[in-house]
């Protein structure tokens, strides 16, 4: 917080992340338009587990429903797209099911401004509600996790099940044009790259203020002691919310990027697998720093795609494998073994070869006093 | 009933059921501006649920307590009541180990709590000159960036009380503060006591006899839910029926002071 004492530690790491921002800026330059529209998928992912990171790493709160939020951008973004795609007239798949004009929850999504915003907003609101009823009547933990579960559920029966409305099981396609601009060319795509790196970038300043400020401190006293923040006289339960809130909006607007890469959305991509796919970038990467939930998502991503093209029959056991290094070895993930902290630095090795590993160590009396 | 002028808190009639088992019946309590009281009792006494109750963690089933002689807060929330001016430290430590004692601190310091508040909030000068007041006094000055979970057993107390001390609340309530503490802990911690109660109205909750007997104070003795015995720790001692129930079981083990 205190910008006075930039100190060469900081200007090192302020460095490395500029050198991170020019690198992605430049890499239409590198990557073949195929691969560049994968890497602009991955950074879409990269900001939902931005949010994800807030509310699990920094709050404590495992959400296994961001599916859910980054589904709701993305439909949002892809209804727009569906009717700028119809031209006027009633899209191909309401016809199928027998429906003769537009219904009235789809007007809206006719205004690019207006899709956008309720991309945002959908996400925030249902978050706030079910943050409302949750937290305030001390839900938590498990049983949080449980009830994002089930919104996952509903979201998903409601979405296969009101195919006149939604596209069912087959989502919403069938894209053509962006305010005019057709989302095939290479120049469209190169463009919505460069947009995808902003926003990311842009999420990831607000999350490094977000958790940087007092703010940030709070919920991460939360996370430690929601009781004793009580006794403080904070109301953890508006901390949480809001936090659950943001995180949900951000990961709305990862949705709508994230369909303008891919030119699909359906009800399996937001259902519970990856929902509970995102959270396993976030603990891969490190939950509880920003830059590890980033390289998290894209690493696993990218590790996904590599060994799904390289090993077709066994590349899913080639990411079990890495998720249970990961969890066995790397507690606090992929940033954790850069977290060069002396006391920290060895605690992987076996303990014949931390050496002096031990004074370095003079800060952890935990539990040596009996308690109480 | 009518208030007594410089009353803080006033305690009427509480009682606490936990599933048809009263822990406090109809317990009285009245507390003045800047007193320090401590409150004994053998265990199961219903002293800490006393606290509870005050403290708002506990809901009384039936009683009052009353804060500044106007506001009722057995309905009020545990932070509303925080913010009112009362504040709790638990008998286990708990602070937040996974940050460090100086955010420990500055969380707890005396400050808007909303959201909005929160976020926008800068640390300026005189809030550092406070913070490293606190962290002084408490004798934690060279390690402000430790990480909190890293402290001592003591050095976690006295963390705890200095955020309550940087809430600022009129009445402090403390639990058992020298518990598990070496005997130059508990001495450290006494002097904080001392220092404290200068300025606020303070309720430990303590067994150690020792200890309570280094503070000229009033002491409340509380049996089976219910006020058995209230004056100087003379009084308390001559009384027959607190030695009944409590220090003549206890005398003997309290002779030489007990740390543990």
């Amino acid at each position: 917080m205190q910008l006075t004492r930039i100190t060469g530690n900081r200007l090192w790491i302020l460095g490395a992340y500029l050198v991170a921002a020019a690198a992605l800026f430049s890499a239409p330059l590198v990557f073949s338009d195929f691969r560049l529209n994968l890497l602009a998928k991955f950074l879409a992912f990269a900001i939902v587990a931005l949010g994800l990171d807030l509310i699990w790493g920094y709050t404590g709160i495992l959400s296994l429903g961001h599916g859910i939020f980054f589904g709701l951008g993305a439909y949002a973004m892809a209804m727009y797209l569906k009717l700028e795609a119809s031209g006027g007239k009633l899209p191909d798949f309401m016809g199928w099911s027998g429906l003769k004009e537009l219904p009235l929850f789809w007007m809206p999504f006719e205004n690019f401004g207006a899709a956008v915003a309720l991309g945002i907003l959908i996400p925030a609101l249902l978050a706030l509600g079910l943050g409302y009823f949750t937290f305030r009547n001390r839900i938590r933990g498990v049983y949080f996790t449980i009830l994002t579960q089930a919104l996952v559920i509903i979201t998903t029966t409601l979405l296969v099940g009101q195919q006149a409305f939604t596209g069912g099981t087959n989502g919403v396609t069938g894209y053509s044009t962006l305010l005019g601009y057709s989302l095939a060319s290479p120049e469209t795509k190169r463009v919505l790259y460069w947009v995808t790196v902003a926003v990311l970038i842009g999420i990831f300043i607000l999350c490094r203020y977000l958790t940087g400020s007092r703010f940030g401190k709070v919920l991460r006293a939360i996370r430690d002691g929601e009781n004793r923040v009580r006794f403080i006289g904070y109301n953890p339960a508006v901390y949480q919310m809001v936090i659950f809130t943001v995180s949900a909006a951000i990961a709305g607007i990862a949705g709508m990027l994230f369909v303008l890469h891919v030119g699909i959305i359906s009800p399996s991509m937001l259902g519970i697998v990856p929902s509970i796919e995102m959270v396993l970038w976030v603990a891969i990467g490190g939950r509880g720093t920003l830059i590890g939930a980033a390289l998290g998502a894209i690493l696993m991503n990218w590790a996904k795609s590599e060994f799904s093209t390289a090993y077709p029959e066994g590349w899913l056991f080639f990411m079990g494998a890495m998720f249970v290094i990961a969890v066995v070895f790397l507690p606090k993930g992929v940033a954790g073994l850069f977290q060069w902290r002396g006391k920290d630095r060895k605690k992987w090795l076996p303990a014949w070869a931390r050496g002096s590993g031990g004074k370095l160590r003079t800060g952890e009396k935990e539990g040596s006093v009996p308690q109480g | 009933m009518a208030n007594k002028g410089a009353a803080i808190l006033e305690c009427e009639d509480v009682t606490v059921e936990f599933d048809g088992f009263k822990a406090v019946q109809g317990m009285n309590l009245q507390l003045q501006k800047g007193e320090l009281r401590f409150l004994i009792g053998p265990n199961g006494a219903g002293k800490t649920t006393m606290l509870d109750v005050i403290c708002g963690k506990v809901r009384p089933s039936a009683g009052s307590v009353t804060f500044g002689g106007k506001v009722d807060i057995t309905r009020k929330h545990e932070h509303q009541i925080a913010e009112l001016g009362i504040g709790r430290k638990f008998q286990a430590p708990s602070i937040f180990k996974d940050m460090t004692v100086m955010e420990n601190l500055e969380i707890a310091m005396r400050q808007k709590r909303s959201v909005m508040a929160t976020l926008f909030a800068r640390m300026n000068s005189e809030d550092e000159g406070r913070l490293n007041g606190q962290l002084s006094m408490i004798g934690l000055s060279s390690k402000g960036s430790w990480r909190a979970g890293g402290l001592s057993h003591g050095e976690k107390q006295w963390l705890e009380i200095g955020m309550m001390l940087m809430q600022e609340p009129e009445v402090l309530l403390l639990d058992e503060p020298v518990a598990g503490m070496t005997d130059k802990e508990t001495d450290k911690t006494g002097e904080l006591l001392h220092e404290i109660a200068r300025a606020r109205s303070v309720v430990v909750v303590e067994h150690d006899m020792e200890f309570v007997r280094n503070f000229a104070s009033k002491v409340t003795v509380m049996h089976e839910g219910k006020l058995l015995k209230e004056g100087s720790m003379e009084e308390v001692q001559g009384d027959d029926r607190v030695a009944e129930v409590y220090l003549g079981r206890r005398r003997e083990e309290h002779a030489s002071r007990s740390t543990a």
